[in-house]
């Protein structure tokens, strides 16, 4: 039976507390805090992060397919899913499909996928609300991953599903527009709770669904009052209603829903029955029931580490900043050129997939790749080595000051793999206080920088992960 | 594999250096023009005497003509060339290999930059079409990777660490506040230069050389000739330079502790003019300071420190005016500021004076052997030139 073999998830480590939003407008404000892509990160980087969590200890030669699903991609013309796949290491013989504009594309997307094929669904989105509104507010960024196939491997398996296209406008963002708009909230709700009755409870009556027995009912949909709306409209009780994760991430449009899901899986046991309702322009509805394969699930971070790994050490101006949103004075430095297109051709797999080369002849790891062997001088006999989940640590370390960026300053340091090989790179999502040399760090896929519409993407150190300080 | 030296073949019979600075008024033409003429000058030769000529610059102009074109030399050969901050050094000896070789018997070499027309902090260069993924890190962090890593392997406390680099900062303000052609001529206290803003930590703005424009040149003939000009040529003993395969950035061997480039430069020059204590042999020296850390560095891997204990001379004063071998007495890059291609030729500009006791407050005591370091890249990767140079036949 179709199902959910795997799953992964990203939130940006920067959270901005609600309350520093007020204290810069002078208004009140919601509490609580959002989840904040860095200034090096958009929907694929934390794509393809949320995919490095859903894809640990899984075998990648036999997938056959990425759905890539976001409102937010860098570009409106040209494909992510290659970017996604090299850095993944996933074979180029699969198949891809970009989703967008739709907040329900994510879960779409798990309907679409192929019941006999193995799909690695990615829903991501870093959306921008204007500056002062409501929208900046409630939005956050983050990523989920959901690895979709069947077999004895699933986790939870769909047991219906549905969808229904309904046209009302809530919530848009033209095509030339960078912000989110909205008519006003109480449109959404009683379009919502509309459909609920007019669809939802139908289905679950012509399907037999108890819905008193279902663990946890997910609620994606516009507006704070939809889960109170939706709850009294199916007689939920509260422990039943998942946290809509507001208060710690914030709305992440198309990755919302899943986003819930897997903090509800990572709960989950044997048995429990789990219903998505993910609701824009029409709904679509998922019920799940999770399998005792979910005991052999491996540790990932999944939501719930992810809520802990964090800084709040970030204030509404950095937001700005990271964002575009603030016009500051440009470093007395050159601009930035766009990076070659050929050059970028050529190193594809090498800076996507952190892919050095090691020597034959010696056994020396070295990034970027070398014809020539740095200890042995040996010609041409390299072999391909992958960086990415190597070991690593900081040899040497200091703070730029003086070199352009957006969250100045720039903390770079010379890394240290284990095995051997190093790489000098900037170290992100770190508190400068706290390096000193011989820290453990892991590399993290980022975007460098956009220059002329371009999205140079590449991987940066972070402090390793550790479970104990969480 | 093997290089031959030129030792005592070739000699410097005139030299000239503009002032370094901010020079808002003049262009680059202007500082070729003065620094080439003081050269003319000091040589006692006409401007068409020149043979043929070599032009170090980095960014402020391409091919030969950027020199011929303001000389108004008679189409004689002009090279331009670009060894990043070694620049003026590899214009230099290229220069003197060329008279060696026989194939010209007076040439010029000469090196320029104008930095402060661009407008940009700290240093910048053209850089050719790429991937764009090499972390875009300014000058200052890639030299301040030295640092911690130097602070660490010999326990050094950062507050150690820090003393001894605004020692050497120090030193090379007190010895540029004596020297008119500096850029910065003001003693530095201890005090400024530790609690000075941030630029890459640990360093602050008073651990980096400055940005300014200047030219400085020399005649080169062979050294039968150098009488017939004066009677105290510079005599060149060696030119080296070691262009690094990039092991600091793909092995771990490298520790940041130590810059090979310059290790292997100095070794060659050593053997070229039969050096084998530099410490004791080398009357003084003038290195690439860029940065604080850098110069640190030098003096062990010049030979004329212990390895790890660089820092101890430096707190002991080994390396100040009246000290035991004085390094950058001319107040270094530090003083000077750096544009690029001119740096180099500044160096051996102070060794000349010394030679022929014009130094001023400066003088060092009857210097007979002058090394003379220039650098250009990164700790990582780098070209490093060693030359030395001397008062006396050997």
């Amino acid at each position: 039976m179709k199902g959910i073999i795997s799953y992964g998830a990203y939130i940006p480590y920067y959270r901005l507390q609600r309350k520093k939003i007020g204290e810069f407008l002078g208004s009140s404000v919601l509490g609580g805090e959002k989840a904040v892509a860095g200034y090096d990160e958009d929907s694929v980087s934390m794509g393809i992060e949320a995919a490095r969590d859903c894809l640990k200890g899984i075998e990648t030669d036999d997938l056959d397919a990425i759905f890539f699903a976001t409102t937010s991609s860098p570009y409106k013309e040209k494909a992510s899913a290659p970017i996604i796949g090299t850095a993944l290491a996933l074979k180029e013989n699969i198949k891809s499909l970009e989703v967008s504009s739709s907040i329900r594309s994510g879960t779409s997307s798990i309907m679409l996928a192929n019941p006999d094929e193995k799909t690695l669904i990615i829903s991501s989105d870093c959306r921008t609300g204007g500056t002062g509104g409501q929208n900046e507010q409630v939005f956050g960024d983050g990523a989920a991953c959901l690895l979709i196939g069947s077999g004895k491997n699933v986790i939870a398996s769909i047991v219906e599903q549905t969808s229904f296209q309904k046209d009302v406008l809530t919530q848009w963002r033209g095509s030339d527009e960078d912000v989110t708009q909205n008519w006003e909230e109480r449109l959404g709700q009683t379009v919502f709770q509309k459909q609920i009755e007019d669809d939802v409870i139908p289905f679950i009556k012509q399907h037999d669904i108890d819905v008193s027995a279902l663990k946890k009912v997910i609620i994606s949909g516009p507006g704070a009052r939809t889960h109170s709306l939706c709850a009294k409209a199916l007689s939920l009780e509260k422990q039943q209603i998942q946290d809509p994760l507001i208060d710690q991430v914030g709305a992440a449009g198309s990755a919302h829903a899943s986003m819930m899901l897997i903090s509800a899986l990572q709960d989950a046991k044997p048995g429990d029955r789990i219903m998505v309702i993910s609701f824009a322009e029409g709904l679509d509805l998922i019920l799940f029931e999770v399998t005792e394969a979910i005991e052999n699930l491996p540790e990932r971070k999944g939501i719930r580490d992810h809520l802990n790994n964090k800084s709040n050490d970030i204030s509404y101006s950095d937001y700005l900043k990271w964002r575009n949103l603030l016009k500051t004075e440009p470093a007395r430095r050159p601009e930035k050129d766009r990076p070659s297109a050929p050059a970028v051709y050529r190193g594809h797999s090498q800076n996507i997939g952190l892919i050095g080369s090691k020597c034959r002849e010696c056994g020396t790891p070295q990034f970027p790749k070398q014809r020539i062997c740095v200890r042995c001088q040996a010609k041409d006999q390299m072999d391909d080595y992958r960086f990415v989940n190597q070991p690593a640590k900081i040899t040497t370390y200091t703070l730029d000051y003086l070199s352009a960026s957006p969250a100045s300053p720039v903390l770079a340091a010379i890394i240290d793999f284990e095995g051997g090989g190093r790489i000098l790179s900037e170290v992100t999502d770190c508190d400068p206080a706290k390096v000193e040399i011989g820290m453990e760090v892991e590399m993290t896929f980022r975007r460098l920088y956009t220059a002329s519409g371009i999205s140079n993407y590449f991987w940066k150190a972070r402090p390793k992960w550790k479970k104990e300080v969480l | 594999m093997s290089s031959n030296g030129i030792m005592d073949k070739v000699a410097v019979i005139g030299m000239g250096c503009t002032k370094f600075g901010e020079h808002w008024d003049k262009s680059v033409d202007d500082l070729l023009v003065d620094a080439a003429y003081q050269a003319f000058d000091d040589a006692g030769i006409e401007p068409t005497d020149i043979d043929a000529a070599w032009l170090g610059t980095m960014v402020s102009g391409y091919a030969g003509i950027t020199l011929s074109g303001p000389l108004k030399t008679k189409y004689i050969p002009v090279t331009r060339v670009e060894n990043m901050c070694a620049t003026g050094s590899e214009a230099f000896r290229n220069a003197c290999y060329a008279v060696a070789s026989g194939a010209y018997d007076i040439v010029l070499a000469i090196g320029v930059e104008k930095l402060k027309d661009s407008g940009f902090s700290g240093l910048n260069s053209p850089k050719p079409p790429s991937d764009g993924t090499t972390p875009n890190i300014s000058a200052p962090a890639s030299f301040a990777f030295l640092a911690p890593a130097y602070f660490n392997k010999y326990g050094l406390s950062s507050d150690q660490g820090r003393e001894v680099l605004s020692k050497i900062a120090w030193k090379n303000h007190y010895n540029g506040s004596l020297n008119s052609k500096a850029q910065y001529r003001s003693e530095v206290s201890m005090e400024r230069i530790t609690n000075s803003p941030m630029v890459a930590s640990p360093l602050g703005i008073m651990d980096c050389s400055g940005v300014a424009d200047g030219a400085a040149a020399a005649i080169i003939v062979r050294t039968e000739d150098a009488h017939k000009y004066r009677k105290d040529p510079m005599y060149v003993k060696a030119l080296s330079i070691a262009a690094g395969p990039g092991d600091g950035i793909l092995l771990q061997d490298f520790d940041f502790t130590s810059i090979k480039e310059t290790v292997m430069a100095s070794k060659e020059a050593y053997r070229q003019a039969g050096i084998k204590d530099p410490r004791k042999e080398i009357s003084m020296a003038e290195v690439h300071d860029c940065f604080t850390p850098t110069e640190l560095v030098i003096y062990e891997d010049l030979g004329f420190s212990k390895r790890g204990e660089g820092w101890k001379d430096v707190l002991e004063g080994t390396f100040e005016l009246k000290g035991e071998l004085p390094i950058n007495p001319d107040g270094g890059l530090k003083s000077f500021g750096h544009p690029i291609g001119a740096s180099g030729l500044r160096m051996l500009y102070e060794m000349y004076l010394q030679f022929q006791n014009k130094a001023g407050d400066r003088q060092i005591k009857n210097p007979k052997l002058g090394l003379t370091h220039n650098l250009g890249g990164t700790p990582m990767q780098c070209v490093s030139f060693v030359a030395i140079v001397g008062k006396e036949l050997s």
